[in-house]
This record gives C-alpha cells, structure tokens and sequence, in this order.
C-alpha cells in the first residue's frame, strides 16, 4: 500500500469527525470488538479473525471520552509520522500524546498500555497495520542459519555474524530474501535456549534457520516466519516450555491472537508444529525431577485453552491438555540440560524430527 | 436485743410531707441531676416563663438573659508550682496567700485601668488591671517576677432573665416564684409551655438548696406603678415563701414586666445542651420573640425577631369526656355547680351536648335529674365505663396554636444558612381525648456539616427539649423511617448529613414521660404522625437530593466535556485539516444544546 493511500485513510477519518459534528451528531468511531466473543476459528483458512461486531466509540460519553482523545490523537500523531516520514516506537509515541488536560488532574495517558490500545484501534478503523502507520516495537529476538538478506540495500547473512546473530526489527515487509539455504525453522521460546543451540551450530548441523523472542513472539519475528514458510516452503518448528503459557505461545503462532484477529492473514502459520516441551516428553526424558507445582491461574488457563475453538475438536491435543491438568506441573525447556550439556542440539532436536515427533 | 417500735412510736414518727421537702430531696425529678443540666433547667423555666406571660398579655416579648459568675477565681503559679489564689467578687480583689485572706492595701489608678497593692508578710503584690475595649486584662507581680494567672471554671453563676410582660401582682410575686404547685396553668386545658405550676419555684428552690441565697425579683405592672423588688425564700418544710425583703424603686426598669436573678451551683458548658443552643432553638419556634444573650464570657448573642405578630392565642377548652380520668372525673362531680347531672356532662365537657348527656344517662341507667353531689362511687364509675366506649366527636382544635408552616420555615432560615427547607403540618389529632398536632421541618445543605449525624431537635408547645432523647415519642418516629430512601445517610439508627430535622407537638397537655419534661411520652397515636409527618416532609427531601444529585452530575459532565473539546479539536483538525477554531465551535454548540444523551451506557454491539 502506498504512503500516500495511509495518508489519505487518515484524513477521511478525521473528515467523518467532522462531518458528524457539523451534522449536529455525536462524533463517533466504528471500531470492531476485539473480545473471545467476536473472533471465530475459520476452518477453511484454518486461522483465527475477527468477526464484524463492532462497538461504537463516542467523544460525548463519561466513559467514552477518554478513550476516543487517546485514538484521535494517535490518529493525528501517525499522520504527522506520514508527513515527515520518520518512524517512533510504541514508547515514544505514549510520550508523544502523554500530557495532562489542561486545568485538570487527567492524563491523556497514563501507560503505555493505553497507547498501545488505541494503536491497536486505529489498526482496526483505518485497516492500516501498525507498521504503514509507521510505529514500531521494539527489536526482539534473534535468528542465525543459512540465509542471505538485503535489508535497506545492505546485504546481510545471517550464517556470519557471530554469536549475537541478526536482530529482527519490527518491520520485516521490505526485507527481501536473497538466498535460502535451510529446510526448515526451529523457533524457541527463551533466547536462552536459541543461545545453546547458535552455540552448538544447530543450523550448520541440521540446516536449518533458529529463531528466538524473549516470551510471546513480537509481529516481526511472526511476519518473518510467515514469510519464510509461504514464500520459501520451509516447516516451522516450536520449542516452548511445557506449560499453558509457553502452548499458547505456539498458540498465537499457528492460529493468531484474539487481540491481533484482524491481522491473523499477515501473521498466522496454521502449518506450525509443537516439537516441544510435549507431556509424553516428561516420562520419554526422565524430566519428572525438575517438575514446578501449578498454580490455580495455570489450572484455569488451561480450561480455557482445551475451549478455544482451534483445540477443541483436536484429540492430540485433548489429549494433552488433559495429561498437564493431571500432572498439575510444569516443566521448563532449560530442565534438558539436566540429560547433557548440548543434549537438547545433540539429541533432543534431531531426533523429534527425524521421528516426526511433533504435535499439529 | 434490739428495741423494736410500737405502733404510737411510730405514729409520732410519721408526718405529712411538704411538696417542696419532697423535691429538695429527689431534685432529679425536676431535671436539677447534674450541675451542667440544672442551669440550662433554671434559664428554661425562666425563660418558659416570660414568654408564656407576653403571649398571654399580648405583648411581643424582649426577652434578656445573663449569666454571670458572680466570683471569678484564679490560681496563681510561679514556676508552675501554686502559691495563692485570687478571687474577684462583685469588682473587689482578694488575695489568699498561705490561706490568709488579703485585702487590697492600696489603689490607685493608672493609664488603662486600676494597680492594687497587697502585702503578705514582706513580700509585695502588685495586681494591675488593665481594661482595653471592654475587655479586661490581669497581670501580678511578686516583687519584680510575674506570676502565671490561671483562670478555675466556676461552679456557680447568676442568672438573670428579664422580660418586658405584664408584671405580676405584689401580692402574687411571693407564691409564685416561692411555693411550688401554685400556678395558673394547672387547671386550664389549653396549649401552654408551663402545664404544671412546678418549674419556676423548682428553679428558686434549687438556688436556695444549692447555694443559701435568697432569689431576687423586680416586677412592674405599668408604667405608673411602682417597681416592687423582693427577696425571697422558701420555707420547704411548709412549702410557703418567706419575704426577706420587699420595697418599692422608683426607676431601674422599663415600663412593664419581671426581672429574676438567681444564684445556683451549675456547670457552664458549650455546644449541645448548652443554654445558646436552647435560646437558639426558642428563637427558631418563637420567631416573634427578640432574645439578647449574655454569656459568662460577657459575649452578646442576639436572636432577632422576624414575626412581628403574635400566635393566635389558643382557646382554653373543656374537658373532652375520653380525656378524663375516673378520679378526676369524681372530682369534678363533687365540685360542680350543675344541679342536674345531664346538666353537668352537657356544662362541664366538651362534645356533649343535652341529647348526648340524655343517652349517656340512660345508657348508664341514672336519672337525668340526679344531683351529681349525690351519686354514689358504683354510679360515677358506671357512667365513666359508659363515656368509655361512647363515641364522641373529637375535642375542638381551636386550643392548638401551631407554629405555622411558613413561620416554621423563617425561623429555621433565620438561625442556619440552607439551601431547602421543608415544612409539613398535620392535621389536628387526639390521644387519651387530648387534641394535638405535629408539625415536622427539613432543612438541607448551605452550611450544615457533612459526614455528621443530622440535627435533630425536639420541641413541645414551642419549648426545645434537649435531654432524654432516646426515651422520646420523636425519635422513636424518626427511627422507624429508612432515611437512605430520603437521600440521606444512617449513622446507626439514626439520619446523618447535611440535614436539621425539627420536629414539634403543640397539645393542650403534653404527656411528658417524667416532670422534667424532657421527653414525649411514646404513646402509639403520637408515634404515628409523627412518622406520618416525618415522611411526608422526607419525601419532599428526596426529591430536592435527588435533583440536585441529578444537576450536579450533569454540570460535573458538562464540565468533564469542556476541558476535553479543546484537545480533542485539535486532534482532530490536524488529522481532518479543517480549521481547529470551526471544529471547537461545533462541539460545544453540541455540548451547550445537551440534546445528545451522555449518560455512561454499555457499548452498543
């Protein structure tokens, strides 16, 4: 989409403000729902989105008011981004609309978890990802293998730099693949574990892209392995702790998010595999030392887990969530070492693979 | 072996008790049960007094009252140790050094005031006595050090009222104020403060109880006659007045009216229960009285008059035949001067007449001609049993002198600063054949205070009570009402906020539960309007609250939207590039027609 289109949407919004309140009308937005209740699991595409129930946001409501300024002056912020063509992070821009009313105790904002909300709304009126409307997160997470980029002109590859590997920025849409060399991704959880296995050459060994985030995956590193398993064909492989919180990362990453449903197209791989940590490893591994007592929210979470609809009618994975609720437990992916120092590269890798030892 | 008494011994023993004796041994009957109650019991009484004489002789009563401590006391401290007293009575100076009364040895005057000279041994006292602006400053020195003065509360003070009514008769002036149960009121079945003939002469005996002085009284009839000024005691064993002293002044007062001063024990106190909050709630259900008070601490405190015409004076009535008891009832056969009985039901009650009279005789099979002298007990209570269960018409309401609604209103308005009031009054009811009715005042905001219990005051024929609270007829009403539906609060039982809830019964004969009068005596009838009155006058409450509640939000939201255009404007002129100043205009034209609902609702899916 061009920047000029951005631009344009931008304008037509803040046009519609206008026009309802010339027409005496309360000025409002149409902004989807972005609840359980308005996502649906689509079979066909096998990927989670939105459903078209939206809620109206008025400027002339207590309890809408503070919300609709915090969205049109994101609005007003992004446009001005277009104008001049720079870029800001998530963190500047709750800095950039951050001040108090005048004459008031009120802060337009008063966490950065409320500028991401309207950012995230904004997504959702103008149609317009984060990244065309020139807001980044920040940098997180690593990838090494077999790959040669160009990114801004500079031609990169990701098998020769050393032991940091190549960080992957939040804006991965003008990154063009010039070389592919893998045959398949491993993405792992902690970049803890993606540091054993950049150190034990996991890639070089296996031929293979590894790839990390600290915790739930960012939308670049999502977009990049879509784009890796759509436009090269190469298998995504997730390594996750075992438990309702790293699954779910798997989760989002396979299916989409429900906060992130409108996006699911451009960050969803219904491809995706579980490698592990998987119940059946626990007993398979010897893994029952180093088991953590659940807490009541980790028994909740999987209740609600075992209902989404994308599990459901999955015995497999029925079939899981039951074993974790009677293990009560959980395990992390670092309890491995406890079999060897390199075990997880050596063994624990290769073989799940080559077994095909995974869960879909 | 213990001696027992015979009968003649003990007969010699046994005496008729006088009624003044009777009460000078139980004075908490009358309310004298501690010092702080028993002066604001003596201003009351006096007080009661004064303004029941005015409305009866139709004078718009100035009513003025003092209380002064007769002696002022000081401690006297070096280094915070004591080491003597100082006593001012009646503007004279005494020193008590080591227990040795001084007299001043010298004075002599200085610019602002007074030096006095005492000599105690060789050491020299100097007291000087400094007067700027009608205040008066003490200062001591011993030698050349100074010596703290700390002031000790007294017990005993002066009471003064003075009020421009009729005056009274020197030949009365010694039973009234000195025998107890003598008193106009008694007999007479009509709406007065004073009922009982009790509370003036309980309030002198209590002075001469407490401390051995005689009661002072000046009284003036007319301008034309004398000020006859006595000095007065009671002989409480006989309950009759001794005259200590009686003469005539020619000047020292206006052209009519009485004047009492008093010395008791007592307890000076503030706030509630204090003599101004009596005064105070007087001048509220007595708009037509101008009171002038003077405290211990010399300060003046008006209560202006804002009725400049008297209450209707209410009529004395007869008996109603329901609110008699058999005893009374006896009585009055014996005394009547009817000759036939017909004729006396038919003269001496109200609501009988001849027919009437006729049936109950009948009913009660007695001959309509019998003299009623000569009915014997069994008749008299036959006929009584018979009045009984007759039905009568309710007593005539000519006797009930209400306060009024909009005087109510004034009264209150004058003495506190509040945004509402409202007034209620029923109509005229009876208990035990005694007419009476209630009148109920709301008063919110303005300057009341928040987060408090609300003020609650009792009042009786225009009389404030302020003691015995829980044991009277009004707040048993007022905790039967749910006040939180009336836009108020609760603390425990009771209503709490900015509110004043003023409650007053006006009867012939106020059924108080002790002599004291302090409390309404909780009787079913009178419970019930008074919660009916409550309610209806709560009820009015509820809709001022929750209007004002109502305003008050929308103007919070008005205002909420106000501070929000101004940025939400330029927002949104930056993303629309149309001009801030058109979008800010067309938001709050938007605002200020308040045609668009903004109350808080759930978002519409």
């Amino acid at each position: 989409m061009e920047k000029s289109e951005a631009k344009d949407k931008l304008k037509n919004v803040g046009k519609k403000l206008v026009q309802d309140i010339e027409a005496k009308k309360n000025p409002n937005f149409d902004i989807p729902i972005r609840t359980l209740s308005n996502i649906m699991y689509d079979q066909r595409t096998k990927f989670i989105t939105l459903g078209n129930k939206t809620a109206k946001r008025y400027f002339f409501n207590v309890a809408h008011v503070k919300p609709f300024l915090q969205t049109t002056e994101i609005a007003a912020t992004t446009k001005e981004l277009l104008d001049v063509s720079k870029h800001l992070s998530l963190r500047e821009v709750f800095y950039r609309i951050k001040r108090t009313l005048p004459g008031t105790n009120i802060n337009i904002v008063d966490e950065q978890t409320e500028s991401n909300k309207a950012i995230e709304d904004l997504e959702l009126i103008t149609q317009l990802s984060r990244e065309q409307l020139h807001i980044n997160a920040n940098k997180m997470g690593s990838v090494a293998g077999r790959v040669i980029i160009i990114d801004k002109g500079d031609v990169v590859n990701w098998a020769k730099l050393g032991s940091g590997g190549w960080s992957i920025p939040s804006n991965v849409e003008d990154i063009k693949f010039k070389k592919v060399n893998a045959k398949f991704v491993i993405y792992v959880e902690k970049a803890a574990e993606w540091e054993r296995l950049h150190e034990d050459k996991v890639w070089d060994k296996l031929n293979c892209i590894i790839m990390s985030s600290q915790g739930q995956a960012t939308r670049g590193i999502r977009r990049l392995l879509q784009r890796l398993h759509i436009e090269h064909k190469l298998p995504i492989y997730v390594l996750v702790d075992l438990d309702p919180y790293g699954w779910y990362i798997y989760s989002v990453l396979k299916f989409g998010s429900i906060s992130l449903a409108h996006m699911s197209e451009k960050l969803a791989i219904p491809d995706a595999k579980l490698l592990g940590l998987t119940v059946d490893d626990v007993g398979k591994y010897g893994l029952k030392r180093h088991l953590i007592k659940f807490e009541d929210v980790d028994k909740k979470r999987i209740k609600q887990m075992a209902d989404y609809e994308w599990f459901k009618n999955n015995k497999a994975w029925q079939r899981q969530f039951k074993m974790m609720w009677e293990l009560n437990a959980k395990v992390e992916l670092a309890a491995l070492t406890s079999k060897g120092i390199s075990f997880i590269s050596d063994v624990y890798i290769p073989e799940k693979i080559k077994n095909k030892e995974w869960l879909d | 072996m213990a001696k027992f008494k015979t009968a003649e011994e003990l007969g010699a023993e046994q005496r008729e008790i006088s009624v003044a004796e009777f009460f000078e041994k139980n004075r908490h009957l009358l309310g004298f049960d501690n010092p702080a109650k028993a002066l604001l019991i003596v201003v009351k009484e006096c007080v009661d007094n004064s303004l029941d004489a005015c409305c009866d002789a139709g004078i718009l009563p100035e009513i003025y009252v003092e209380i002064k401590e007769p002696a002022e006391n000081f401690k006297l401290l070096s280094d915070g140790e004591e080491v003597g007293k100082l006593i001012k009575i009646e503007g004279e100076f005494e020193l008590i050094i080591e227990h040795e009364i001084l007299k001043p040895t010298e004075k002599y005057e200085k610019k602002n005031g007074f030096v006095y000279v005492f000599e105690h041994n060789k050491a020299k006292y100097k007291l000087y006595q400094i007067k700027k602006n009608d205040k008066e400053m003490l200062k001591i020195m011993r030698g050349r050090a100074e010596l703290k003065l700390v002031k000790i509360s007294s017990n005993r003070f002066l009471i003064i009222v003075e009020d421009n009514g009729p005056g009274i008769v020197p030949e009365q002036v010694p039973r009234v104020f000195g025998k107890l149960l003598y008193g106009s009121k008694f007999y007479k079945l009509r709406q007065n403060r004073g009922q009982q003939g009790i509370g003036v002469s309980a309030a002198c005996l209590y002075a001469q109880l407490t401390t051995g002085k005689p009661i002072t009284i000046l009284t003036r009839t007319a301008q034309n006659k004398p000020v006859h000024a006595f000095r007065l005691r009671i002989d409480t064993a006989k309950n009759e007045p001794i005259v200590v002293e009686h003469k005539n002044l020619k000047n020292g007062f206006g052209q009519h009216g009485t004047r009492i001063e008093l010395e008791i024990e007592g307890k000076y106190i503030q706030r509630y229960h204090s003599v101004e909050e009596y005064l105070k709630q007087t001048a509220i259900t007595n708009p037509y009285a101008h009171i002038v008070y003077t405290t211990p601490e010399k300060q003046r405190i008006e209560f202006k008059r804002t009725a400049n015409e008297l209450p209707v004076q209410p009529a004395i009535i007869k008996p109603h035949p329901l609110g008699v008891e058999l005893g009374a009832f006896e009585r009055m056969t014996k005394l009547t001067e009817s000759r036939t009985l017909a004729g006396f039901l038919a003269n001496e009650f109200c609501r009988i007449g001849q027919g009437t009279a006729g049936q109950l005789c009948k009913l009660s099979g007695i001959g309509q001609k019998t003299r009623p002298s000569e009915l014997d007990h069994k008749q008299i209570d036959r006929l009584w049993r018979t009045m009984q269960t007759f039905s009568f018409t309710k007593p005539p309401t000519t006797c009930l002198s209400p306060i009024g609604e909009k005087e109510f209103e004034n009264g209150l308005k004058k003495e506190y600063k509040v945004d509402f009031v409202a007034v209620v009054s029923r109509p005229p009811c009876v208990y035990r054949g005694m007419p009476f009715l209630i009148e109920v005042a709301i008063c919110y905001g303005g300057e009341l205070p928040q987060n408090e219990p609300a003020n609650i005051m009792r009042f009786a024929n225009r009389v404030p009570l302020l003691y015995q609270a829980a044991s009277c007829a009004i707040m048993k009403s007022l905790q039967r009402i749910e006040w939180r539906n009336y836009g108020l609060d609760r603390s425990g039982s009771m209503p709490a906020g900015p509110a004043i809830i003023a409650v007053h019964m006006a009867s012939v004969w106020i059924p108080y539960t002790s002599e004291s009068k302090e409390a309404i005596d909780p009787y079913p009838i009178i419970v019930k309007e008074i919660k009916l009155a409550l309610q209806d006058c709560a009820r009015k409450l509820g809709h001022y609250v929750s209007g004002r509640k109502r305003v008050y939000a929308a103007q919070q939201r008005q205002s909420l939207f106000e501070k929000y255009i101004p940025e939400v404007a330029e927002a949104i002129s930056k993303l629309a590039e149309t001009p801030k100043e058109r979008i800010k205009e067309g938001l709050e034209k938007i605002l200020k027609e308040g045609k668009i609902v903004v109350e808080t609702d759930k978002d519409k899916e």
